[in-house]
C-alpha cells in the first residue's frame, strides 16, 4: 500500500511538470520510472516473489538512472487496464506487466501511449512497444524429474497442479520425462486444484497423493504448502519459483526456480540507450532465466553430477528436455524420434505423456 | 477400496470439515439472536493471524488459540457497536467487516509470511484409537477437532435444552417482545455476536495453527463464506450444519482422491472441484425442503436492527 500512495504522488509531480511544458527536461534530468503490475502479493516466496526480486536487482544495478514501483494484488480483470493505465499516463516509461490474465489489457493501453514501453511476461502477443518474454520452465522440471526418478522407492510422484494449460502440462510432461529418462518403473500422479493460490486445498492435494503412496511431491500452484506437507509426513518434495527449503529443510529435495533480474536490467538498459526493440523471449537455463536451487545432501553424489551434467548440456543446446518420441498417454506418437519439439507445439501442448497415471480432464 | 484408504478419506475429511465446523455452529448462534454477521471471512482471517503471530512468538499452541478466538471477538464486538447501538445495516457492515478483517490480517501478518510453525501432532484417544479403520480417522485426530464436537454437544444443548437458549432464541424471534418481558436484547445480542466472533477467530486459528501452520495472506480462502451459506442451508439447525460441514469436507477430499487414483474416470477437474458445494446444496436442500420447518427455524427478526421504545 505504501508503495502505491508514492506512487500516486509522484505521477501527481511528474503531470505537473508536463503540464508546465518541460517534459523533456524532466525525463532527461530525473531518473526513469518504472512500473512493475504483480498479480498476488510479493510474500516471502512463488512466483511475484521472484519478479520482485528481479525489480529490485535492477534497481540496484541501475542506481540512479531508475526508480521503481508496484502495484501488488492487482486482478487479472477490467482493474489491471486501470492499473496499467494509470502507470502509463503518471510517466513511467516502461511497465512490466507479469501475468498471463493481462495481456489483452497490455495491448490496449500500449495503443494508446506508444511513447511507453510495455513488457508483458507470459503471453504470446506483441507489438511495436509491445515485448513478451517468458522462461523455460519446463528444462527445471526436466532436471527435477531426473532426481525424482532416482529418489522414488515407490516409483509414484505426486504433483498438484493449478489449471490445465500449456504451461502447466509442459511442466508435468518435462517431469515424467525427466524421471523416467532414469526410471522407466516411475509414474506420477496429477491433482488439480483448479486454483493458483489456495493453501489449504494444496496442503489436502498433497497428504492425498502421500497417502496413495506418492513418496516424493512437488506442485505447480503458489504456495510452500505443498513442500510443508511434504516435510510433515517424512517425504520429499520439490518447490517451485522460489528456493522453499526453509519451509521443509528435510523434504526439499531442489527447486526449479524463476530469475528475471539480468533480463530486467538488459530491458531496461536497452530504453536507456534507445536501442530497445520489441521482441518474444522465451529464455531457458542457458539464459539464466531458470536455475536449479541447491540439492539436498540426501541426494546421492552420481545423481547430482548427472544432473549437473544434463543441465549443462541445455545449456549448450545439445539436449532438449522434449526431444522425440514424444509418445501420448493413449500411445500417440506427438513427436518422432530425434527431433526436437518446436515452440509453437510447446505452446500449444494439450496432453500428457506416458507415465502421467491420472487422466487429463477434459475442459 | 482398502480399509487404509478409507481411513485417510475418512481423517482428511474430517479435518477439511472442523473449521467450517466452528465457524458455522459460532454464526448460527449470532444469527439466532435474530444478528446477521457477514463478517465470518474476516474474523476468521484476523483469528488466523493473530494465533499464528501468539504461538510463533510464545511457543504456545493453546495460547496462539485463545489469541484467534479473542482477535475474532474484537472484531465482532465493532461490528456490535455499529450494528446493535448505532442500528447501521447488518449486511453492509457485515460485508465492510469481511472485507476489513482479511485486509488488517494481510497488514498485519505481514512480517510473518515466510515463518512455519511446528506442527501439532495430533491427540490419540487410549483405545477407541486402535479400533480398525475408524480409530485411526476418528480418534487420532488434532484436539480442536473434538473440540469442535464438544462445541456442536453445547451448541446443541444450549439452544434446546437450556433455559438461556430460549432467551436467545425469543429475542431472535420478536426482540420487541422479548425486551417487553424484561429481557435486555442489547445484551444477548452482544453475546451472541461475541461468541460468534469467538467461534470465527478459532476457526481461522485452526487453519494457521493446526491445519496448514504458517500464515499467507488469503490463507482463508473463502471458507468463511462457505460457513455462512452453510447455517443457512442446514435451516439454523446444529446437526445439519454438522452434516454440511462433513459433507463438504468429504466431497472436497474425494474428489481429491478420485483424481489422484488412477481410476479412469473422465470428468472436468473444473467440475470435480464444484461438486463440493453443489452436492452440500443439494443434499442440504432436499432435507430441508419443508418450508414450514425453514419458516419456523430461521430467527423472524434476523438482520433488523432493534429500536428500543420511548428512548
Amino acid at each position: 500500500m505504501k508503495a502505491r500512495r508514492q506512487f500516486l504522488q509522484t505521477s501527481a509531480l511528474v503531470t505537473g511538470a508536463t503540464a508546465v511544458g518541460y517534459p523533456s527536461l524532466a525525463l532527461s534530468q530525473a531518473p526513469m520510472k518504472i512500473g512493475f503490475v504483480y498479480v498476488s502479493p510479493i510474500g516471502d516466496a512463488g512466483w511475484t516473489y521472484q519478479h520482485d526480486l528481479g525489480r529490485l536487482e535492477m534497481e540496484k544495478a541501475l542506481a540512479g538512472k531508475v526508480t521503481t514501483s508496484y502495484v501488488e494484488k492487482v486482478p487479472e480483470g477490467a482493474d489491471a487496464e486501470r492499473v496499467i493505465r494509470e502507470m502509463a499516463s503518471s510517466g513511467n516509461r516502461i511497465v512490466f506487466a507479469t501475468s498471463f490474465g493481462y495481456m489483452n489489457y497490455v495491448e490496449r493501453v500500449a495503443k494508446q501511449f506508444p511513447k511507453v514501453t510495455f513488457m508483458h511476461a507470459t503471453g504470446y502477443k506483441s507489438g511495436p512497444n509491445f515485448g513478451n518474454y517468458n522462461a523455460r520452465f519446463y528444462e527445471g522440471r526436466y532436471l527435477t524429474g531426473v532426481i525424482a526418478g532416482r529418489m522414488t522407492k515407490s516409483n509414484i510422484l505426486g504433483y498438484v497442479a493449478a489449471f490445465p494449460i500449456p504451461e502447466v502440462l509442459q511442466g508435468i510432461n518435462a517431469f515424467i520425462r525427466g524421471a523416467r529418462s532414469v526410471n522407466p518403473k516411475a509414474e506420477v500422479r496429477v491433482v488439480w486444484v483448479n486454483s493458483w493460490y489456495d493453501p489449504g486445498k494444496e496442503r489436502e492435494a498433497a497428504l492425498t497423493l502421500i497417502s496413495q503412496k506418492a513418496d516424493i511431491v512437488t506442485h505447480h500452484t503458489d504456495s510452500t504448502a505443498v513442500v510443508q506437507a511434504a516435510q510433515e509426513r517424512g517425504v520429499y518434495a520439490f518447490g517451485y519459483h522460489s528456493d522453499m527449503s526453509k519451509y521443509g529443510a528435510k523434504a526439499h529435495l531442489s527447486a526449479a526456480t524463476h530469475h528475471w533480474g539480468a533480463y530486467y536490467i538488459k530491458t531496461v538498459q536497452d530504453v536507456l540507450a534507445g536501442t530497445w526493440k520489441t521482441s518474444t523471449v522465451w529464455g531457458g537455463i542457458k539464459d539464466g532465466f531458470i536455475k536449479l536451487a541447491p540439492i539436498n545432501s540426501a541426494v546421492p553424489k552420481d545423481v547430482v553430477s548427472l544432473v549437473t551434467k544434463i543441465e549443462a548440456d541445455i545449456r549448450a543446446g545439445s539436449f532438449h528436455p522434449f526431444t522425440g518420441p514424444v509418445v501420448d498417454q493413449d500411445g500417440k506418437e506427438r513427436l518422432a524420434a530425434g527431433q526436437v519439439m518446436s515452440d509453437a507445439d510447446l505452446g500449444s501442448m494439450n496432453y500428457y505423456v506416458q507415465g502421467v497415471a491420472s487422466r487429463l480432464p477434459k475442459s | 477400496m482398502s480399509s487404509e484408504l478409507l481411513t485417510s478419506i475418512l481423517f482428511a475429511t474430517l479435518i477439511a470439515g472442523t473449521p467450517l465446523v466452528i465457524v458455522a455452529l459460532g454464526e448460527l448462534v449470532t444469527e439466532k439472536s435474530g444478528m446477521l454477521n457477514l463478517g465470518a471471512e474476516g474474523m476468521m482471517s484476523v483469528g488466523a493471524v493473530a494465533a499464528f503471530v501468539v504461538a510463533h512468538g510464545s511457543g504456545s499452541t493453546w495460547l496462539g488459540v485463545a489469541a484467534g478466538a479473542a482477535a475474532g471477538m474484537t472484531l465482532a464486538l465493532v461490528f456490535g457497536i455499529i450494528t446493535i447501538h448505532l442500528m447501521a445495516n447488518q449486511v453492509a457492515t457485515g460485508l465492510a467487516i469481511a472485507i476489513f478483517g482479511v485486509g488488517l490480517a494481510a497488514f498485519l501478518g505481514k512480517p510473518y509470511e515466510s515463518l512455519v510453525l511446528e506442527s501439532v501432532q495430533p491427540l490419540a484417544i487410549p483405545f477407541l484409537s486402535e479400533l480398525p479403520v475408524i480409530g485411526k480417522a476418528i480418534f487420532q485426530q488434532q484436539s480442536l477437532v473434538y473440540g469442535s464436537w464438544i462445541l456442536f454437544l453445547g451448541v446443541a444443548w444450549f439452544l434446546y435444552r437450556s433455559r438461556a437458549g430460549l432467551v436467545l432464541k425469543a429475542v431472535g424471534e420478536s426482540p420487541r417482545s422479548a425486551h417487553a418481558v424484561g429481557i435486555s436484547v442489547f445484551k444477548v445480542r452482544y453475546l451472541a455476536v461475541l461468541f460468534g466472533g469467538a467461534m470465527a477467530g478459532l476457526g481461522g486459528a485452526f487453519l494457521s495453527v493446526f491445519h496448514t501452520p504458517m500464515w499467507t495472506e488469503g490463507m482463508v480462502a473463502g471458507k468463511g463464506w462457505i460457513a455462512l451459506a452453510l447455517v443457512v442451508f442446514a435451516t439454523w439447525r446444529p446437526f445439519r450444519v454438522l452434516i454440511g460441514a462433513y459433507l463438504f469436507g468429504g466431497v472436497l477430499i474425494s474428489q481429491l482422491f478420485v483424481q489422484s487414483s488412477t481410476l479412469q474416470v473422465n470428468i472436468p477437474s473444473q467440475f470435480l472441484s464444484a461438486l463440493p458445494y453443489i452436492a452440500t446444496i443439494l443434499v442440504l436442500v432436499l432435507i430441508s425442503r419443508n418450508l414450514q420447518m425453514i419458516r419456523l427455524n430461521s430467527p423472524a427478526s434476523l438482520g433488523k436492527p432493534f429500536l428500543k421504545e420511548n428512548s
